[in-house]
Formats: structure tokens, sequence, C-alpha cells
């Protein structure tokens, strides 16, 4: 036990300060008033992978970290859409998950907010459209902001997800 | 027949070193499969190209003796499965039928990637056929097998899962909380890779194999890359090659450390996610410095490699290893001493050795259940002759042995890293790629981090590709988890998933 609890207080603590919320990042602009009002700033947050290459996952992952820490911003990824507040979706939407992402979206008690995360899932990237593929996420549910990148980094993605629940267009987020 | 009956009159294959084909009948097909599992060998892998009357079916298999390609042209009566011989092959199979349209002799035909979002008559993977119009919307009823008995009940997961996960299905059938049988229903991250490699030049495809399963990327890619140099008649500077391997191992480690903390986390020791997910940041960054890129996506490419290590990077790679490797045996130790662990880990999930034979356990959990055979030790290409890497192991097949060989791996791929860094070749970093001619087929592969990645490759006229199957060990290890979790108790399925850690993205394609 001894030991553990060295290595804990030799690593101390090493989280980092979140980039500020980024306006660009947002595509569809209702519900924020009213989700700030109802949640404050604790969030639940259902990751649903649509048919992803797994490198999005890795980097949401990341945000698990103690460098990211997303749990001390007051946000945390829970086991149903019952419980969330937001979805955060990637992939390209391949047909075989496409009901069940839209099932998942309809078992999200609103209000409720969509990130969809990574190229495939803002443009469809590189498996685009196809037999097998619906392409981005915002094809088959509807997406509140969209984070770019192949795959985007751990910060990018908290700045999306920081900028889905900002009260206010340039409204700076506190994350004492 | 001895398998060097089989390779004497086969041909090498351009691509990786060792691998030879042969065109076969259907009663040689059937013979050199189980003349390779005879030998204690394993199938690499199972494919199609073209339909049935025009096409071929084509198994890789593994031996000490080297690697060979059986290809049986297709015929409309179909081919003869190799279930029997090779369990792994199953899966296979049911997806050739899905995308080629061609039918094997074994008795499972149940569709395996299509579920219900296209028609059963359309197969993506025959030459010129347009896609079809899109189903209306509806569940896939799919045949699991029944387990019947008094008191037996299904637990049915996914495909939405409750971690941050890929999507599939899991069908438990259990007693009490003991699982009698598990049944997986995968496919549903299947989005068309590989009628999307047709579309694609055969210059830039590499970017697709990269992202075949993204936790895999520098093996997918360098294993295009020796597929298509083969083809081309061209080497890549051995610079370049040895950077490829340092690509490789900096995977290895960046995945391991995440197992181990995520083998941690679900064994209710929060310590560990917290550690070991700081030491694989550290490590990403590092690669980002070095690279420009976290995950080392498109840091292969064919050729060479996009950019040279800089000394920057070098230094850079150099201080973060050594520090990871510094705090790795402090870790260790804690995980070795916690009581809770140990209770968790030992015994969960095993897959006895003879066991794995016979199913065809791969990779690093094939090689926690003694199942040596490892790419970069038996059939390696350069570097890793001259690293002379070494083998890692164990014979106990369960959690505990997973996590084992993880540490032990992370160990020696530190020693590559630090090899690879002292004696970098220098040179120039990439040359340019003629374009092959058409016909013909490369072959790729590579020991990631999960296990062998074969990727097969034909060219098509002017720069384009004919086919290419991308072939991730989790084929082979999907079904072997349905039987680690025999007799185990359901709460205990995370844990022993995440042990294995199976790709769902690279199997579904």
């Amino acid at each position: 036990m001894w030991k553990t609890l060295r290595q804990i207080a030799r690593v101390g603590i090493i989280t980092e300060t979140p980039a500020p919320v980024d306006e660009t990042l947002r595509v569809r602009d209702e519900l924020q008033a009213q989700i700030l009002a109802i949640l404050g700033r604790a969030l639940c947050i259902r990751a649903v992978d649509a048919g992803s290459c797994n490198g999005c996952e890795l980097e949401i992952h990341a945000l698990n970290n103690p460098i990211y820490n997303i749990e001390g911003l007051g946000i945390r990824f829970v086991a149903s859409p019952r419980h969330a507040d937001m979805l955060l979706v990637t992939g390209p939407v391949s047909r075989n998950m496409e009901l069940a992402l839209r099932q998942t979206y309809a078992a999200t008690p609103d209000p409720k907010l969509v990130v969809a995360v990574g190229d495939c899932g803002c443009s469809g990237g590189i498996f685009g459209e196809g037999y097998a593929s619906r392409g981005r996420v915002a094809n088959v549910i509807p997406v509140d902001v969209a984070v770019p990148g192949c795959p985007p980094s751990p910060g990018r993605i908290l700045t999306g997800i920081l900028t889905a629940i900002a009260a206010q267009r340039g409204a700076a987020v506190s994350t004492a | 027949m001895a398998l060097e009956d089989w390779f004497a009159p086969a041909t090498a294959l351009p691509g990786a070193a060792g691998v030879r084909t042969r065109r076969v009948s259907s009663g040689q097909w059937l013979q050199a499969a189980h003349d390779f599992a005879a030998a204690n060998g394993r199938l690499l892998a199972l494919w199609a190209s073209g339909a049935p009357g025009a096409g071929s079916v084509r198994a890789a298999l593994a031996a000490n003796a080297g690697v060979l390609v059986t290809e049986l042209p297709l015929s409309a009566a179909g081919y003869p499965g190799l279930g029997d011989v090779f369990p792994a092959a199953g899966r296979m199979q049911r997806a050739v039928f899905d995308l080629n349209g061609a039918v094997c002799t074994d008795a499972d035909r149940r569709p395996w990637l299509r579920h219900a979002a296209w028609p059963a008559d359309f197969h993506p993977l025959q030459d010129g056929v347009p896609a079809p119009e899109a189903e209306p919307l509806r569940h896939d009823d799919y045949a699991f097998v029944r387990v019947e008995g008094e008191g037996v009940h299904e637990i049915p997961v996914g495909p939405v899962h409750a971690g941050i996960i890929e999507p599939g299905h899991f069908r438990f059938s259990v007693v009490g909380e003991k699982v009698l049988r598990l049944e997986e229903r995968l496919g549903y991250t299947h989005k068309g890779i590989e009628r999307r490699f047709t579309e694609m030049p055969l210059l830039e495809a590499h970017r697709l194999a990269a992202r075949v399963s993204g936790d895999s990327a520098a093996a997918f890619s360098w294993a295009y890359a020796q597929a298509l140099e083969g083809l081309a008649g061209i080497e890549a500077p051995v610079r370049a090659a040895w950077l490829r391997a340092l690509c490789l191992e900096l995977e290895r480690i960046a995945n391991h450390l995440g197992d181990l903390g995520a083998l941690g986390n679900d064994a209710g020791f929060a310590f560990g996610l917290a550690q070991f997910s700081r030491l694989k940041e550290q490590l990403l960054r590092a690669n980002e410095q070095a690279f420009g890129q976290r995950y080392l996506l498109d840091t292969i490419v064919p050729g060479g490699l996009r950019a040279d290590l800089e000394p920057s990077g070098t230094a850079c790679l150099r201080g973060c290893v050594a520090g990871i490797a510094a705090e790795l045996p402090r870790l260790r130790e804690v995980y070795d001493e916690q009581a809770g662990l140990r209770d968790r880990f030992v015994g969960a999930g095993r897959v006895p050795a003879q066991l794995a034979q016979r199913l065809g356990l791969c990779g690093l959990a094939g090689r926690a259940s003694g199942q040596a055979f490892d790419v970069r030790v038996d059939v390696p290409c350069v570097p890793y002759g001259e690293l002379a890497a070494r083998r890692c192991g164990s014979t106990d097949g369960d959690v505990a042995a997973r996590v084992t060989v993880r540490f032990e791996e992370l160990c020696e791929s530190f020693r590559l890293v630090q090899c690879i860094l002292d004696g970098l070749p220098s040179g120039v970093h990439r040359i340019a790629v003629p374009l092959p001619p058409a016909g013909g087929l490369g072959l790729g592969l590579i020991e990631g981090w999960r296990g062998p990645v074969l990727l097969a490759l034909e060219p098509g006229a002017g720069g384009a590709i004919r086919r290419c199957h991308p072939h991730d060990p989790s084929w082979q290890n999907w079904p072997v988890l349905e039987h680690a979790i025999i007799d185990n108790i359901v709460p205990d399925f995370p844990l022993i998933n995440k042990s294995f850690n199976l790709s769902y993205s690279g199997a579904d394609l």
C-alpha cells in the first residue's frame, strides 16, 4: 500500500487547463441556455461509436487521463443513454449501426446535445458514403457541434464539448 | 505430404520475406490445410477476389517452414471449407460469401458482415456491381444458437456498450451468473473498406490502410507499403525500414500501456488507469513532437516515411521511452503485490495451450497461451533480423498471463527502441515508388501490437487497386474469446474481454 501512496505523491497533480470554447465548431444553435439552466456544469456523456476506426475512441479515452482530467470539470461518461445529457458520436455511421444510433438518440432524455467527433463524424471522412456507410453523423441524427480531426486531439474534443454547453456565444468557461 | 513439398513448386510472392504461393486444386486446397495443421501451423487469413467463375479464394498458411498462400480458382459450385481444420476459417468464409458471393461446403452459412442493410444478392466485391438502393431500416434477425435447459436464460449486450468501446453484440447464455455459452455477433462497424480500396489510387490508399484499425495504424500502413513496394520492385531505404520498426514498437508500447491501465481499472484499481494512462499520454506527446502524429497515422508511406526523424525528435523519444522504462518496474511491483488484482487476474478467462493451438489463437493473446509465433522472430523483415527481437510468452493462458506478456513485451520494446535510436542508419528516408504493372499479388506481413497483420494487394491497370484485403488478427482471436469466458461469471467478462482487447473495426472492415 505504501508503494501505491508513494507513487501517487511522487506524481502529484498534473492536470492541465483546457482551452477556451471555440464557436467555429458550432453547427446548430438551440438548447444551450436551457441545458445550462437544468444541468449547471455537471454533464453526463454517452459515447457512441457508430462505425469508427477506433482512433477517435483512443482520444476520448485520453480525456479520462489525469492530464486532461475531464471528471475534474464535472463531466463524466455514463453507461446508458438514459443517463446522458450529451451523445459524443464517432465514425462514419455504418449502415449496420444506423438503427442502434437512432435508438440511442431516442433513448436520451430531452434536452440533449450531440457532438460529432472526427473527420468521419463531420463529413464521412476517408470512408465516405457507400453501400455500408451513411457518412457523417448529421445524415442520421441532429448534430450541435462537430469537431474535425483524424483523430482530433483530446484538447479539441474537450473544446467541442465545452462549446456545446457554453451558455452564449463567446462565453468563457470557468474551469475552477 | 511434408511442408517442403508444398513449398518447393511454389513461387515467391512480392512483399514480405519468405512468403510463397501456388495454385491448387480443391483436393490440394484441403490437403495443404491439413498438412499445415499437422505441423502445428496456423491460418493467417482467408479471402477471395472476384466472383464465382472468375475469381479465386486464397488461404495464407504459416508454419515454421514459412508462409504459403494457396490459391484456388472459384467455381460456381463453391469451394471446400477449412472450418474443420482451422476453426477460425468459419467467419472468414462467411464474410467471403457476403462480399464475393462464393459459397463453401461448411455447414454454417449464416451471414456475417451483412446484417439487414443491403439485399442478400448484393455482393460488394464482385467486379463492377453497382451499389443497391438503401434498404428500409429493420432489425437484423440473426439465428443465435439457443442453449436450452432448466434455469438457462440469455443476456443480450450491445451493440452499444456501457464503456467507451466499439460496437458489437454479445449473447450470453447463463445459469445464475455462470456463463454456459457466449455467442458474438459482430460486423456493426462494417463500412465497406475493401470496396472503398478499389475506388482509391494505389499510391494513396495507405491512408485507408492506416484507418482499418486506428490503434494499429503503423502495422497496417507498413504492411500496405511492404506489399506495394514488393509489387513495384523496389525496397524502402534502410533508414526508413529502421524508422518503421521504431513506429511499430512505439505503437506497441502505447497500446500495452493503455491496456495495462484499463485492466487495472476493470479490476477496480483506478490507480492503475491513472498511472498507465499518464505514461501513455507522455509517449503520445513524444510521438507528436518526433513525427507530428500522436498515433503515427500516415507516418509510414509507400517508399519510406512521410518525414525524416530529426535529431530533436530522436532526443525527445529517447528521453521519453527511458523515463517510462524507469517507472515501469515500480508499477509492475504494485500490480504484482496488489492482492485484489491478483484475485481477479489469476485463473480468469483461461485458454489452455492445447485449446489455443486448436483454435489458432495468435499474437499477444496466443503468446500468453503457449503459441510462440511472432512475425518479428519467425519471418523477420529488415531490421528485425539484425535487432534480434526476443520472443515473450507464458503458458498459463489466463488474464494474469496476458498482463505478464504485456509487461514483458513492453520491456523488449523499450530495448528495441533504444537499439533503433542508437543504430539508426543514415541516408534518405523516402524514395519514389514507380507504378507496378496490373495483375499479380503482393503481400505484407507485420507483427502489430495485437498480432500478425496481413495485407494482400492486387494492383489494377493505371495505378488502380483491383483488390486489397487487410487482415487483422482479431479475426482469429474473437472466436477464442467465446471459449475463454465459459464457466467464468458474467461480471468478469469486461476484464477478460479487455485482456484480449480485440479490434471490431479491424475485423468488420
